[in-house]
């Protein structure tokens, strides 16, 4: 329980450190950030259950009104604006990631974690993030897919990223990959 | 760690928090509801009103958070006008910034603590599911203790980085950013036990 506990929210505290750690603009306002890579390695590292509840956590506190995504934002305001469905997105982009990792086969953990971060952490934050969009903006889901595309080269690169780090962790801490035990 | 409440006191931070979420849900859905042109602007006039209402310093405090929304604010228009339906550009842009700027000030005049009491009623009927208040503000407490020192943690990562290396540390602290955290978690459970565990 403590445990549990404990790795959930060193987690969620991770999600909103990376987003602290300095970003690049990619259009004013609209910045690229490694908080999709904590939510990735919430999956990977801890698990499809826990991965979420992290997750969870984190959109629970934005929502409340910490300023914890990328650039100090967070607030009601978050739920209101276009991006609502990136945000939204984080618990089950974790659990989806967990998912697919839990269920690997292959031998090469970097792999798994990178293709099961690949789903959870981009294929499914993006369907959920257009589909905000075009909520929103009252665009076509085409349309708002093209707002999206320079954001991939840069999610490609997280998930890379989330796959080689979880196959270090796995070396360094076995014990931290929570779901195997 | 500062929550995003504002500093400057407004006749709002005396209203329930409550109260003034179950306004903001109300109003969102209304704005939704009747997308007309001319209820999106009256909505957009109100929330400047509210904004300048208690003075200039908190207007731009609150304007201030609703920068990011500029971009979209500009494709939208940019988009409907070359599509050649200006209004219909001018009418989203103004419930999304009636809808975004309303539920900012909520945020702004409301208390983090106070936010969490309306959050804790509302989740009471799911303690039954396992979800114990108790815990959930056991966690709230650890994440914002914790935020901070992992972002100095990375700040530290990061400077020793530079101290050896000529390029920048990109993805490669991002593994020991993470051992860190793990091996804070690790010795955060055991405080927890030493001190009783968790209920």
């Amino acid at each position: 329980m403590e445990r549990n506990l404990a790795y959930i929210t060193l987690f969620t505290a991770l999600i909103a450190a990376l987003g602290l750690i300095p970003k690049i603009d990619l259009v004013s306002g609209v910045p690229i950030t490694a908080q999709t890579l904590g939510v990735m390695l919430c999956g990977t590292v801890l698990g499809a259950r826990r991965g979420a509840l992290a997750a969870l956590l984190f959109v629970f506190l934005v929502a409340l009104g910490l300023p914890l995504l990328a650039g100090g934002r967070g607030g009601l305001g978050v739920l209101a604006s276009p991006t609502v469905g990136y945000f939204i997105s984080f618990p089950f982009a974790a659990l989806a990631t967990g998912l697919v990792f839990e269920h690997w086969q292959g031998r090469s953990l970097a792999l798994g974690a990178g293709l099961a971060s690949v789903f959870g952490g981009i294929l499914l934050v993006h369907v959920c993030g257009i589909a905000g969009m075009s909520l929103i903006l009252q665009i076509s889901a085409p349309e708002a897919a093209v707002f999206a595309l320079p954001f991939l080269p840069g999610d490609l690169i997280k998930a890379v990223v989330a796959g080689l780090v979880t196959a270090s962790l796995a070396k360094a801490r076995p014990d931290a990959l929570l779901w195997r035990s | 760690m500062i929550s995003l409440t504002s500093e400057i006191t407004t006749p709002y931070h005396r209203v329930p928090a409550g109260a003034k979420l179950a306004a903001l849900c109300l109003a969102t859905l209304a704005i939704s509801l009747a997308a007309s042109l001319w209820v999106s602007l009256a909505a957009l006039a109100c929330v400047l009103v509210l904004y300048f209402a208690p003075g200039r310093a908190f207007a731009c405090e609150g304007l201030e958070k609703l920068r990011p929304l500029r971009i979209f604010v500009a494709v939208v228009l940019v988009w409907h006008v070359a599509t050649g339906a200006p209004a219909a550009g001018v009418e989203i842009s103004a419930r999304l910034g009636a809808a975004v700027g309303l539920a900012n000030l909520v945020t702004m005049t409301t208390r983090l603590a106070d936010m969490t009491a309306v959050a804790e009623r509302l989740l009471a009927p799911f303690a039954r599911l396992g979800i114990s208040p108790h815990r959930l503000g056991l966690a709230m407490a650890l994440v914002i203790r914790f935020t901070p020192v992992l972002a100095a943690k990375g700040a530290l990562l990061a400077e020793a980085w530079r101290a050896r290396s000529p390029r920048r540390p990109r993805w490669r602290i991002i593994a020991p950013f993470t051992l860190l955290a793990i091996d804070d978690a690790e010795h955060v459970s055991q405080a927890l036990k030493a001190r009783g565990g968790v209920r």
